[in-house]
Parts: C-alpha cells; structure tokens; sequence
C-alpha cells in the first residue's frame, strides 16, 4: 500500500489556476461584483499556504514548547478577531473581542489537550506533526460555531426585546424568555458539525483522511484518526458554543434579570 | 402606603414621587413622550432606575425581580405573543365566562395568535396579566385599541379585579374621561414628573 507520493511543482499548482482565472472572467462578464473579492482571496491562499508551509517545517523540525506555544497563540488571535469580524451587533468595549477569545481559548485548548495527553499520546506530548494540526481542526470549527451562534442570539435578542420583556414583566426569569432563542442558536452551531459527522464517508471523505490518504497512509489506519479528530471537534464546537451563549446571557441580562441591550454595539 | 416611589430616576428623569394607597386608582395623563410608559416599566423594574420603590413596606431591592414583577403587573400598550397558541400564554387559561365578559370567542383561546385583531390582542393581554394574579397593576393604554362597549368592558373587568383585591394601579390613560371615570386622583405627567391637577377635570368634563 505505500505508494510514492506524488511530488508537485509549481507549474501544477499554475495549472490549477487556470480555473480559478476562469472562474474570475466568468464573474466579472456579468459584473457580480466578487471578481475583486476572488482574486484577493486566491492571492491571499497562495501567500498564507506558503508562508504557513515554511512555519510547520521550522516547526517540526525545530519544534519546542515555546515555539508550538507561540503559534497556538497567533491561531487563538487571528479565530477571535474572526469570531468578531462576524457579529453584527457586538459587546461594547473589550468583552466583544474578549467573549470569543476567552470561550475559543478553553473550549478548543482543552479539548487539544484532552486529545493529545489521553488519546492519542505523542512523545513529547506537544510534538507539532500532532499538536498543531489537532488544535487547527478543532478550533477552526469552534471558532465557527462560536461566531454564527453568538451572532444569532444577539441579534434574537434585540429583534425580540419587546416579546423578551414582557415575557420578564409576567414573572418569567430570564432564562426562560430566551430559550427559545437559546435553542436555536445551539441548534444553527452544531447542525454542520452532526451533518458532516452523519455524511462522513458517503458523501464526503473528510479532509484529514484524504490528505493521510494521498500521502500513503493505509485508509483503515486513517479513518481511526478521523474518528478521534471529529469526536474532538464535536466537543469543542458543543462545549465553546455553549460556553460563549452563557456570556452573552450573564452581559446582556443584570442582576435583576433586566435585559440590557445597551451594552451591545 | 401601598406602593410608594421616591426620588425615582432613570435616563433623563429625575425626582419622582408618587404614592398610591390601598385600593386607589391613580390614572397618570400627558403628551406622548412624557415618560409615562418608562415610568411604568421603571416601576415593573425591567428599565434601570434610582431611587426608592416600596411596596407595602417592602423595598424592591429586598425582593427578588421575578417576585417583583409577579407582584406588579405590567400591561404594556402593545401586546406580544410568541407561542403558537392564545393558550400557551396562560397559566389557568379563562374560563368561557372570563372570556365572555370581554366579548371574546370561546374558541380564541386555541388559535394562532396571527389571527387575533389588534381588539383581540389587548383584551387578552389583560386576560393574560390578570392570569398572573398581580397585587398591584400598571396599566399602560389598556383600551386604546377597543371600542367604546369593548373599551367600557375591559374598565369594569379591571376594576372589578382592582376592587376585589383591595390593591392599588397606575392607571396610563390618553383621555381625562377615562381618568374622571375610573381614577380616584388624576396625575399628570408635566416636565419630567407626575403632578397633582388642580381640581378633578376629568369628572368637570365628562
């Protein structure tokens, strides 16, 4: 089953390109307005894959603590800012910025970490072949779910300020008057993680295992990997998601169960 | 007193007094704008405010915010349903005699909420509030959307409820007819604060 891997240059990668270049005159004929947006982003893929390609290698080459320490700090920064980016209406002041970095941070690190010292167990435990692209699955998806549910139950709750209070004024506790709110957001956050999991394998081959796959890995050793790897994201995305919504309602309610929608942006 | 506020503040108002005794009903006029409804969700506690809010001797800061709110009971001017029956919204829905009494279908409690008229809404709002058995009502507009037989039997029904339990309301009211029929004094809200009318002119001009 080992297979040569085979090895591209950059002629293949122009190649490829050429449909991104078709795809960008297409776009532009009937002036869509993402001619722009598509070739920014295509800029960007190339320079922050290399760049990123020449990252790893340093890293697993020379990887210690410090160094795996410092890019999983750079990963948290950009998913936060990422995580704010999508909020249309966000917390004044730094508890906008700080809600999603400080959930994203426990959620995903503490589910990195529970991945690597208890399931799959690299020696030494922070060994960057495993520990970066771990962290990487795991809170590029929170991050997701972390910003689209966040995003929705703040706008619920200023859509619904009105049935909010007076659900409040009947004596209802907070908590009761967003509920159903609550219930959506969670379900919005975690639908794509349970449809990807439902689907795996039929309709589409997970990525890790693909790229495990192409790189000669026997597929019955792959898919364990991608069993572990979804198990881990299913946790972080449910645990970060849960733990950003509980935030927003201590900041957006006081202590007198008042809906406070003043402190939104 | 039975519900007694003092040196009341929230966003641009300030000093606020009012009393209201056992069994008064104080209705509470003036220009849209003037602060009347944030002065009924001040009292209800669901806007911030200053100052002191006593009921029957009970100052609101030592009772929880949901026993406060069960206490006094809140009929905003426009009435929201969210669930997706009349029903869902009642603890001990209405009898079909309650119902009656405000010329309501006996069938309404088990539709949609889409398909009450703005009439049906208010009415069953009040329903709704009084379901809650609140000591003390604030009432903002209850009858601005019905009709003078519907408007005069949504009065009785809320005074009859007023009456029985011997408790006060804050009665929000946009016509000083109303205010000289069912209100024992008439305030009215005037530079940033309820005053005293001089006289009674709601019972002079009815």
């Amino acid at each position: 089953m080992t297979t040569e891997t085979i090895q591209l240059d950059y002629f293949d990668i122009l190649s490829a390109g050429i449909i991104i270049l078709g795809l960008g005159i297409l776009l532009a004929y009937y002036r869509l307005g993402v001619t722009r947006s598509l070739a920014i982003a295509s800029v960007r893929l190339v320079i922050q894959l290399f760049l990123i390609g020449y990252v790893l290698r340093f890293l697993f080459e020379e990887g210690k603590e410090g160094h795996v320490a410092i890019m999983a700090g750079v990963m948290l920064l950009v998913a936060s800012r990422e995580i704010l980016a999508r909020q249309k209406r966000r917390l004044k002041g730094w508890s906008g910025f700080g809600l999603g970095a400080s959930t994203l941070f426990v959620s995903s690190f503490a589910i990195a970490l529970y991945g690597l010292f208890v399931v799959v167990r690299p020696e030494p435990w922070y060994l960057p072949q495993y520990s970066i692209p771990l962290l990487g699955m795991i809170m590029s998806n929170t991050m997701s779910a972390i910003g689209l549910s966040m995003d929705r139950l703040t706008s619920a709750l200023h859509d619904n300020r009105a049935i909010i209070e007076q659900r409040l004024a009947l004596g209802e506790s907070s908590r009761q008057a967003i509920l159903p709110y609550l219930r959506d957001c969670i379900r919005t956050g975690i639908m794509p993680v349970v449809n990807s999991m439902a689907t795996a394998g039929i309709v589409s081959l997970p990525g890790m295992m693909t790229g495990q796959i192409l790189a000669g890995a026997i597929p019955t050793e792959a898919v364990k990997y991608q069993i572990i790897i979804w198990f881990l994201i299913a946790g972080g995305v449910g645990f970060g998601m849960a733990a950003a919504l509980k935030v927003i309602e201590w900041r957006l309610f006081d202590e007198r169960q008042r809906l406070r929608l003043e402190r939104l942006g | 007193m039975a519900l007694s506020i003092r040196n009341l503040q929230f966003l641009d108002w300030r000093d606020i007094n009012l009393t209201i005794g056992d069994g008064e009903v104080v209705c509470l006029l003036g220009e849209s704008g003037s602060g009347k409804s944030l002065l009924l969700r001040a009292i209800a506690d669901l806007i911030v405010s200053q100052g002191v809010i006593e009921l029957e001797g009970a100052e609101r800061s030592s009772v929880s915010s949901l026993e406060w709110r069960r206490k006094v009971g809140y009929l905003p001017a426009e009435i929201f349903w969210w669930e997706d029956s009349v029903r869902a919204h009642f603890l001990n829905p209405p009898s079909n005699q309650s119902l009656g009494s405000l010329r309501l279908s006996r069938d309404c409690l088990d539709w949609s909420p889409n398909r009450l008229s703005m009439g049906e809404r208010q009415r069953l709002g009040i329903l709704r509030m009084l379901d809650r058995e609140p000591a003390y009502l604030l009432l903002d507009e209850p009858t601005a959307n019905l009709d003078e037989t519907n408007s005069s039997l949504a009065e009785n029904r809320l005074l009859a409820y007023i009456r029985e339990r011997g408790k006060g309301a804050l009665w929000v009211s946009h016509s000083s007819e109303q205010a000289g029929r069912v209100g024992d004094r008439t305030l009215q809200m005037k530079d940033g604060a309820p005053r005293e009318l001089m006289g009674e002119p709601g019972k002079a001009e009815a």
